[in-house]
C-alpha cells in the first residue's frame, strides 16, 4: 500500500466538518429586534410574549438587587444572571409546573418561577437550613454546587418518571464548564440509553469562571457533544428569547413523546463576574467584549420587538421594576427573620433516627444551647 | 429454613425486598441478565422484569447519580458497584449527594439508597479490586456502613439497610461469599443496623472486628482457649455508626481490648474504636493493659502473589492478644 492510498481512506478534516455542519446556531429575533427566521417563529400569544418580557425584567431586577445585597454583605454566594435572561426564562417558559427541574447554582430565576419562595433563595445563599426546605409539591432539587452532578441525577429522575408512566419532563441546567465534566457525558449517555425524558441545557456563557470555553474543548460547539450519546443536540442564540423558547418547546415535546433526551446549548453571556466573591472579569475578558455583548442584551431586542408590535410602552417599565424591587425586598425581610440555627438541629438532620454517638453529641449541644 | 452461603442469602434477601416493596429496584453493571459477576442478583431479572432489575452503562458515577435521581422520584434504589475498589468514580454521588440530601434539604427529602458492593482481600483478584475502604466511607457523616460476616446476618442486615430511609453502604467480603453454609430463614427478617454482636464469649480479652476478620478472630479465640486464654469476640456488623456500648460492656468484663481490621493501620475503623474507648471513663478505667491493634501495614494493597503475607490472620491476632495480656 502506498502512502497516498492510506490518505484517501478517510478524509478526517472533511469528516469533522460534516459533523460540525449539523450544529448551526438557530436565531429568530436578532439583536436589532427583527425577526430573521419567521418559519421558526413560536406560537406565543401577545399575553405570553408580554409575560415573558416581564419575567426577564423581573430577573434583571432580582440580579440588580442581589448585586447590591451582596456588596452590602447581606448575601452569601451569589452568581449574577444579567445577560442570561433569555437563556433562563425563555427556556423555562417551555416547561410545565409538574416538570422536574435540576438547576445549577446560577439558576434561581427558573427555580423561583417554578415555585420556590424567593426568601428561601436568599436563605440558601446566606447558608440557612430553611433555604433547602422546599415546598413538598415543588418538583425541583436544590441548586447543584458540584458542577455536572445534576446531569447524572437528571437521568435518574427521568428514568423514574418514565417508570412511573408520568406525563412529565425533566429539565436541567449547567454551564460551558459543566460540559467538560465526566458526569455530563455519563448523564447524557444514561438518559439516551434509557430513553429518559430529559432536556439538558448547557448555558454557554463562555467562561467557566475565567477559562474560555474554546480552551476547554476542541469541539466547535458544545451542542455537538450530544452526538456521542446518540441524542439530538441543538445550538441556539441564547440572547434570543424566541429562539430559546421555540427550541426548548420542541425539545420538551420530543422528550415527552418518548423519544428520549435532547441537549440544547444556549450561546449567551454573563455581563457580570462569575460571583461577587472576588472574581474580576477584567483579568480574562477584554474591554471591547463587554460592549459587544451588552449590545446583544436580550432585554433590548425584546423591548424593540414588543414595542414595534404595539405590545409594550417603555413608560410602564420604570414602575414595574420599582414594584419588582419592592416585592423582592419584602422577601429579604422574611429571610432576615429566619430563626437562629442550632448545631443540635444539624445533628438531628443526619439520619431519620440519631445513632448512639450522635445522641451523645445532640445532648451535649442541646445543653450548651440551653434547650 | 435452608442451608445457604452468604451470596445465596444476599440473593434471597434481594428477592424478599423486591417482593415486599415495589419501589425497590436493582441496577448496576451486569446485574440484570447474568446476575452480576458474583451472581448475587441471579434470577431476579427473570422473576421481576427488566423494569426493576436492569443493567446500566459502565459508569460508576452515572450509577450513583441515577440512584440519587430515582430516589428523588421516591424509588428505593439498590445499586451495585461491581467491586468496591471502583467506588472512587462515584464518591461525589455518595459523599456529596446522597449523604447530604437529608441535611441540605432540612429533612424534607431523603435518600433511601442501599449500595451493595463486594470488597476484601485474599481472593487473588486483580489490582484495585481488594481494598478495604470502609474507613474512608465511615468518615462520612450521613451514611451508614454495614459489613456482614455470615449468611444469616447478611440477609437480615441487607433487608434492614434497604428498609432504612438513609443511605447505606453494604459491603460484602468476597472471601466469605461461598465460604460456608448456614441456616437462613426463607422469609423476610431484619437484623438491626448499628448493633454489634458477641459471637464468642470470653473473660480475658475483648477482640473487636468485622467482616472476614471475624472468622480469623474466632479461630484465634478457639486456639487460645486451648492455651487457657479466654477471648471474647465482638462482630461489629455495622462499622458506621459503631456500637460503642456493646464494646464497653465487654471491656468492663475483660479489662483488655484488641481491635482487628483487614484494612491498613492508618486512620480507619480500628483507630476510631480505640479512640472511642480511650476517651470514655467507664471503658478506659476498666482497662488493665494498653489497647492492641491488628491490621494490615500501611502499604498499597499488595501484589496478589504476596497478599497472604500482608493480610492479618489468626496467628497475628494470637500474637497480639498474648502481647496485650503479658504487656508488662
Amino acid at each position: 500500500m502506498t502512502d497516498e492510498k492510506n490518505n484517501i481512506i478517510i478524509d478526517f478534516a472533511a469528516h469533522l466538518q460534516s459533523v460540525e455542519e449539523n450544529y448551526k446556531m438557530i436565531q429568530i429575533l436578532d439583536e436589532n429586534g427583527k425577526i430573521v427566521n419567521s418559519d421558526l417563529l413560536p406560537d406565543l400569544s401577545d399575553e405570553q410574549l408580554v409575560q415573558l418580557f416581564k419575567d426577564m425584567l423581573w430577573s434583571r431586577a432580582l440580579n440588580d438587587r442581589c448585586t447590591i445585597l451582596s456588596r452590602q454583605g447581606r448575601l452569601g454566594f451569589f452568581g449574577p444572571t444579567a445577560g442570561q435572561e433569555a437563556s433562563q426564562l425563555a427556556s423555562y417558559l417551555a416547561f410545565e409546573k409538574n416538570d422536574f427541574l435540576l438547576p445549577g447554582y446560577r439558576d434561581f430565576p427558573q427555580l423561583v418561577k417554578h415555585g420556590l419562595p424567593l426568601h428561601k433563595a436568599f436563605l440558601w445563599s446566606r447558608g440557612h437550613v430553611e433555604g433547602g426546605q422546599f415546598p413538598e409539591n415543588l418538583n425541583a432539587i436544590l441548586p447543584q454546587v458540584i458542577i455536572g452532578a445534576q446531569i447524572t441525577q437528571a437521568a435518574g429522575v427521568g428514568l423514574g418518571i418514565k417508570k412511573r408512566g408520568k406525563k412529565q419532563v425533566v429539565f436541567t441546567y449547567t454551564g460551558d464548564g459543566g460540559s467538560s465534566q465526566g458526569d455530563f457525558y455519563e448523564g447524557m449517555n444514561f438518559a439516551g440509553a434509557f430513553k429518559a425524558p430529559v432536556v439538558f441545557f448547557v448555558q454557554n456563557n463562555q467562561y467557566a469562571i475565567s477559562t474560555h470555553w474554546r480552551k476547554q474543548t476542541a469541539a466547535n460547539t458544545l451542542a455537538q457533544k450530544a452526538a456521542a450519546a446518540g441524542i439530538p443536540g441543538v445550538l441556539v442564540d441564547g440572547m434570543d428569547p424566541l429562539a430559546v423558547y421555540a427550541v426548548s418547546k420542541a425539545a420538551r415535546d420530543y422528550a415527552l413523546a418518548g423519544n428520549g433526551p435532547v441537549l440544547i446549548e444556549t450561546y449567551t453571556s454573563r455581563f457580570q463576574p462569575h460571583s461577587l466573591s472576588g472574581d474580576d472579569p477584567k483579568l480574562y475578558r477584554d474591554e471591547a467584549s463587554f460592549a459587544e455583548w451588552e449590545a446583544k442584551d436580550p432585554l433590548i431586542r425584546t423591548r424593540i420587538y414588543l414595542t414595534e408590535k404595539g405590545l409594550w410602552d417603555k413608560d410602564q417599565e420604570e414602575d414595574l421594576i420599582k414594584q419588582f424591587d419592592k416585592d423582592i425586598l419584602e422577601e429579604v425581610k422574611i429571610a432576615d427573620n429566619a430563626p437562629k440555627q442550632k448545631v443540635s438541629q444539624f445533628l438531628e438532620l443526619m439520619f431519620e433516627k440519631p445513632t448512639q454517638i450522635l445522641k451523645e453529641q445532640i445532648e451535649y449541644y442541646k445543653n450548651k444551647e440551653g434547650d | 429454613m435452608a442451608q445457604l452461603t452468604m451470596i445465596q442469602a444476599i440473593t434471597n434477601a434481594l428477592d424478599n425486598a423486591l417482593e415486599k416493596d415495589e419501589n425497590t429496584m436493582i441496577f448496576g453493571q451486569d446485574v440484570g441478565l447474568t446476575g452480576g459477576v458474583f451472581r448475587a442478583t441471579q434470577g431476579l431479572q427473570a422473576k421481576y422484569g427488566e423494569e426493576r432489575v436492569f443493567d446500566t452503562p459502565l459508569a460508576e458515577s452515572g450509577i450513583g447519580g441515577l440512584a440519587v435521581g430515582l430516589a428523588f422520584e421516591n424509588f428505593r434504589p439498590i445499586p451495585e458497584i461491581q467491586f468496591f475498589g471502583f467506588v472512587f468514580e462515584t464518591m461525589d454521588a455518595i459523599v456529596d449527594q446522597m449523604a447530604r440530601t437529608r441535611y441540605r434539604t432540612g429533612g424534607t427529602r431523603t435518600m433511601p439508597i442501599t449500595i451493595r458492593s463486594p470488597f476484601g482481600g485474599g481472593v487473588h483478584a486483580p489490582e484495585s479490586h481488594s481494598d478495604s475502604l470502609e474507613g474512608l466511607m465511615a468518615q462520612t457523616p450521613g451514611i451508614k456502613v454495614v459489613i456482614p460476616s455470615n449468611p444469616y446476618d447478611a440477609k437480615g442486615l441487607l433487608l434492614a439497610s434497604i428498609e432504612d430511609n438513609d443511605p447505606v453502604i453494604f459491603l460484602e467480603h468476597m472471601k466469605i461469599y461461598r465460604m460456608s453454609k448456614e441456616e437462613v430463614p426463607e422469609e423476610y427478617y431484619t437484623v438491626p443496623l448499628g448493633k454489634a454482636k458477641v459471637v464468642f464469649e470470653g473473660t480475658d480479652v475483648s477482640v473487636v472486628t468485622y467482616g472476614y476478620m471475624v472468622h480469623e478472630a474466632v479461630k484465634a479465640a478457639k486456639l487460645l482457649q486451648e492455651e487457657g486464654v479466654s477471648v471474647e469476640v465482638i462482630d461489629l456488623r455495622t462499622v458506621s455508626p459503631i456500637d460503642v456500648e456493646t464494646i464497653i460492656v465487654s471491656v468492663e468484663k475483660t479489662g483488655r481490648l484488641v481491635v482487628v481490621q483487614e484494612a491498613q493501620r492508618q486512620a480507619g475503623v480500628g483507630a476510631a474504636i480505640m479512640a472511642e474507648i480511650a476517651e470514655r471513663k467507664r471503658a478506659i478505667l476498666a482497662l488493665k493493659s494498653p489497647i492492641g491493634r491488628v491490621s494490615a501495614p500501611d502499604s498499597i494493597y499488595p501484589f496478589m502473589l504476596a497478599e497472604n503475607d500482608w493480610l492479618p490472620d489468626a496467628q497475628k491476632i494470637i500474637d497480639k492478644v498474648k502481647e496485650v495480656i503479658h504487656f508488662d
